[in-house]
């Protein structure tokens, strides 16, 4: 018996399922063994730096390439199983997929793209009408039907591939970066209209971007991998924002500074060129005798008490607040400071400072 | 709007079987047809050459080759190959330049004259050079003689000279062609910058301009070269009187002679791979140079060049310019029209002295003249179709599907292109006279058109692959993943996608099939000529008015078909 028919009631099933996935391109190795479960009704993020295997996941989940190794299962039916020896191919996979250039077809109007999936299956012109209908107004494109894609903008060409997409399959999409090519403004926009358009229709939403701002924004769980492809943290955006797995994923969601810690006679010293006494006492959360702080730049405020000097390299006003860098013995580290904040003043550069530590995190050292 | 997931009954599809169906099918398909065409001839050649029918033979071959007067005519290749490149690179760069970087007037109508040459095949051309100036009253010759009470002619066009020149008024525009298009991609900053560090103009132009165009020049020069190497059209027109004899021409006189014995056949063989070997030779220099050293200032996108300005120089060079123009590109068509409407060639440009009666001989009374329209005209057709869809799925399977041989088969494909027609023709004669499977195709049309497939493949694989690689792969995809099995998303979405490409690459085989000289006069049998053998017969023997009208009927016919081509191709810019 074939484990896809074997769906047992009342068990709650996955919406996607990949189990030890093995992917390589010739000698290259993307993806070891990786199992990933998405549930359904949410908005999946996967986010890592370029070339970690983000694309080849998806493209391993809709059918274009096929794994060395493991099962991809959707909606608990066996796409592919390496041991089983079952590869279903794309067009029966049912998955609306937008891609990052849109790949909108250019021979063919916006009516003609967004219909192309239900003249797939057959249905009688009377039928397609309403629901390329529906689909041109979840997109808020109703009126541009016989336009071609040469005549829109990017960002109407990738409401049209949505639009497609949502025709191709309203309960599964996958999204290959597809705000990447639009202007900054458009994406914000774009964004908000992803998220409204999952929450009217349920959609399961496979949302991949190297974008790590814009998954934090969208997604309902976002999965965070590292270079070489294995899953850094899975976990809501708050749970990555507030605990960052490892050091990998605290500077991945922003901008951090790093300063090697150790600790001497029970006290905790910046380990630089010189140690500075930093606290007299030792954190819970260190994991060793060394150790790497990692801070955020907003979380270090000007402190003219604290015994931690430091000298101002360069200051830099962007408007709503003041960059500075600020020179410790043997390192530059980067200080943010609102300019609403109430002891927000003006440091000039070569001044000595005094740096407060807000909310440090304690990471492993690599020559620990 | 949750669509019911129809799955395929059948889940265990098994993993071997993936691939196979249309992919596979279109594999073996490639393999099948290159080799059977491409490759077989070439082997025969070989084969002919070094095999006497019991053992391997070389003595034929060392004979062949140090016959005193195979070795003349050797010379005379390699002579008429090296002095027409250096001539048409210098007459190339120099246009090039004047109309790339200078300020000189009336660049689009001198544009438009460059571009004519190429519409007339070159046989053609020779043809009406020798109308001008033949040693033996050709028209030109003539009136110079009774202008200044000459004994003797002036010129005399049926020289190894004479051959020369032709070639060089004809292929001059290679060498423009490439060059310009090089100094118009050439970011003008890079010569300001010069202008700007106190170098005069001709520095510029030796230290700056030049060096930087050296790629473009010498691509263009191995170009004439290996054109002018293994050309049969000019030397035969202007050469045959005279027993001047090249490569190509020799090797055709060999079959001739030969009339099908053994021997005579494993000559022209022998001498067909010495002309493979001198081509061989400058396509591997091509190819160093290619890959070498490529400029990576010249940009792709276009920018205004700073034009430099000719003063004073300016109507003189115009002029100049205009008079060389007219006399190489307008007066060889003027010529070929006027001799058309002549009553007999030789006699003056008279009121009294033309007719139509040429036209209606060539279209009435002659049935060879007939059937070589509609020979040409189905040859053309039915290659351009065949070399369509094979050439298509050529480039489909070695850019889309990437096979493990995809190397091979894109060599294969290639090979005809830099094998001289002559050759290949020879090769087709020695594959399909009973050496495979009992398969007689000589003497009959179907040689022709295997020959005719064989080299023009590769023009509609460059079309289609480059059209090919602009389909980006997500067009693809998401047609599959709309639901569109791979062979309806080939039907919808990739072949309209490359459709344009597809048509131009159909007129770029259909085009040079229309004028087609080189192979045919070796295949073509009583009921099989083409064009370009009904005009070069007539002209044999001795129906010079005939033939030229049936050359402006030919270059006619061509021009129509160009601009069929050209508004194809604008419509694809503007979609």
């Amino acid at each position: 018996m074939h484990p896809a028919r074997i769906v047992l009631r009342g068990c709650r099933v996955e919406k996607v399922e990949l189990k030890n996935i093995c992917i390589s391109y010739g000698e290259h190795a993307v993806l070891k063994d990786f199992s990933l479960k998405i549930e359904p009704g949410q908005i999946m993020g996967i986010v890592g730096p370029s070339g970690c295997g983000k694309t080849t996941i998806a493209r391993a989940i809709c059918g274009f390439i096929k794994p060395q190794q493991g099962t991809v299962k959707i909606d608990g039916k066996t796409m592919f199983s390496h041991e089983d020896r079952v590869d279903i191919p794309p067009e029966q996979r049912h998955i609306g997929v937008v891609f990052q250039d849109y790949a909108v077809w250019p021979h063919l109007s916006v009516y003609d793209n967004i219909a192309y999936p239900l003249k797939k299956r057959r249905l009688s012109k009377e039928e397609i009408s309403p629901q390329v209908q529906n689909a041109l107004e979840q997109v808020n494109m109703v009126g541009y039907e016989k336009y071609m894609p040469s005549q829109l903008s990017g960002g109407q060409q990738q409401r049209v591939a949505i639009a497609r997409a949502l025709t191709s399959s309203s309960d599964f999409l996958i999204m290959d970066e597809p705000i990447t090519n639009l202007d900054a403004k458009l994406r914000e926009q774009m964004l908000v209209e992803i998220r409204m358009l999952q929450q009217r229709l349920g959609t399961t939403i496979i949302y991949i971007t190297h974008d790590q701002e814009a998954a934090l924004q969208l997604c309902d769980k976002i999965v965070i991998l590292e270079l070489d492809g294995s899953i850094a943290q899975i976990g809501s955006d708050e749970e990555i924002i507030r605990n960052p797995a490892n050091r990998f994923v605290f500077q991945f969601i922003g901008v951090s500074n790093f300063i090697p810690v150790v600790v001497e006679d029970g006290k905790v010293f910046f380990d630089l060129e010189k140690k500075i006494l930093f606290k007299s006492l030792i954190h819970e959360k260190m994991p060793g005798p060394k150790a790497m702080l990692g801070i955020r730049p907003m979380d270090i405020v000007f402190d003219d008490d604290s015994p931690v000097r430091a000298t101002v390299a360069q200051s830099v006003f962007l408007g709503n607040m003041y960059n500075y860098f600020v020179r410790l013995p043997g390192m530059e580290i980067r200080v943010q400071q609102m300019v609403i904040s109430e002891n927000a003043k003006s440091y000039s550069e070569e001044q000595e400072v005094g740096l407060a530590f807000l909310e440090e995190r304690y990471f492993e050292r690599e020559d620990a | 709007m949750i669509f019911s997931r129809a799955i395929n009954r059948d889940l265990s599809r098994l993993e071997g079987k993936g691939g196979f169906r249309l992919d596979r099918l279109m594999i073996i398909l490639c393999y099948v047809a290159l080799i059977t065409v491409t490759i077989l001839p070439v082997f025969m050649i070989f084969y002919y050459a070094f095999w006497d029918g019991t053992k391997i033979d070389i003595a034929t071959f060392k004979l062949v080759i140090f016959q005193k007067s195979n070795i003349r005519c050797m010379w005379n290749t390699l002579v008429i190959g090296v002095c027409s490149t250096a001539l048409a690179t210098v007459v190339g760069v120099f246009f090039a330049w004047l109309l790339g970087r200078s300020d000189i007037p009336m660049k689009g109508l001198m544009k438009f004259l460059f571009s004519i040459p190429f519409m007339i095949p070159p046989f053609l051309a020779a043809m009406s050079w020798d109308m001008m100036f033949s040693g033996r009253g050709g028209y030109v010759n003539k009136a110079l003689m009774s202008l200044f009470n000459l004994t003797k002619s002036p010129f005399n066009i049926n020289s190894v000279a004479g051959i020369i020149v032709i070639e060089v008024v004809y292929y001059f525009p290679f060498v423009y062609m490439q060059v310009v298009s090089a100094l118009e991609r050439m970011d003008p900053t890079l010569e300001e910058s010069a202008r700007i560090a106190g170098a005069s103009q001709s520095y510029v132009i030796r230290k700056i301009t030049l060096p930087l165009t050296v790629p473009a020049i010498s691509s263009g020069m191995l170009l004439v070269l290996i054109t002018s190497l293994s050309n049969y059209g000019i030397p035969a027109m202007l050469g045959y009187s005279q027993n001047i004899f090249t490569l190509p021409t020799m090797i055709t006189a060999l079959m001739d002679r030969a009339g099908g014995s053994f021997e005579g056949v494993r000559q022209s063989a022998a001498l067909s791979i010495v002309l493979v070997f001198i081509v061989s030779i400058a396509l591997l220099v091509q190819r160093r140079l290619m890959t070498r050293g490529r400029y990576d200032i010249i940009k792709g996108k276009s920018m205004r060049p700073m034009l430099i300005k000719l003063r004073g120089a300016k109507y003189p060079l115009l002029a100049f310019s205009l008079v060389f123009l007219s006399l190489i590109v307008v007066a060889p068509i003027v010529m070929i029209i006027l001799v058309s409407f002549v009553k007999a060639y030789g006699l003056p440009f008279l009121a009294e002295n033309l007719t139509l009666a040429n036209y209606r001989r060539i279209f009435v009374g002659n049935i060879m003249v007939r059937d070589s329209v509609k020979n040409s005209l189905f040859l053309a057709f039915s290659a351009a179709s065949i070399c369509l869809l094979l050439g298509t799925m050529l480039a489909y399977v070695i850019y889309k599907i990437k096979p493990k041989g995809g190397i091979a088969l894109e060599m294969m494909a290639v090979l005809p292109y830099s094998l001289p027609g002559t050759v290949m023709a020879i090769g087709c004669i020695l594959a399909w006279s009973g050496a495979f499977f009992g398969i007689t195709l000589y003497n009959t049309i179907w040689i022709i058109l295997v020959a005719y497939i064989a080299r023009y493949l590769s023009y509609v694989l460059k079309s289609s692959s480059a059209a090919l690689q602009q389909v980006h792969v997500s067009l693809e995809e998401a047609a599959r993943s709309c639901g569109a099995s791979h062979t309806q998303t080939l039907k919808d979405v990739t072949l309209p996608l490359i459709k344009p490409a597809m048509i131009s690459g159909f007129f770029l085989v259909f085009l040079p099939c229309m004028r087609e000289l080189t192979t045919s006069i070796l295949l073509y049998g009583p009921k099989s000529r083409t064009l370009g053998v009904a005009i070069y017969q007539l002209r044999i023997n001795g129906q010079i008015a005939p033939a030229a009208a049936l050359s402006v009927v030919t270059i006619t016919l061509i021009i129509i078909c160009n601009n069929i081509v050209k508004a194809i191709t604008r419509d694809k810019k503007r979609g």
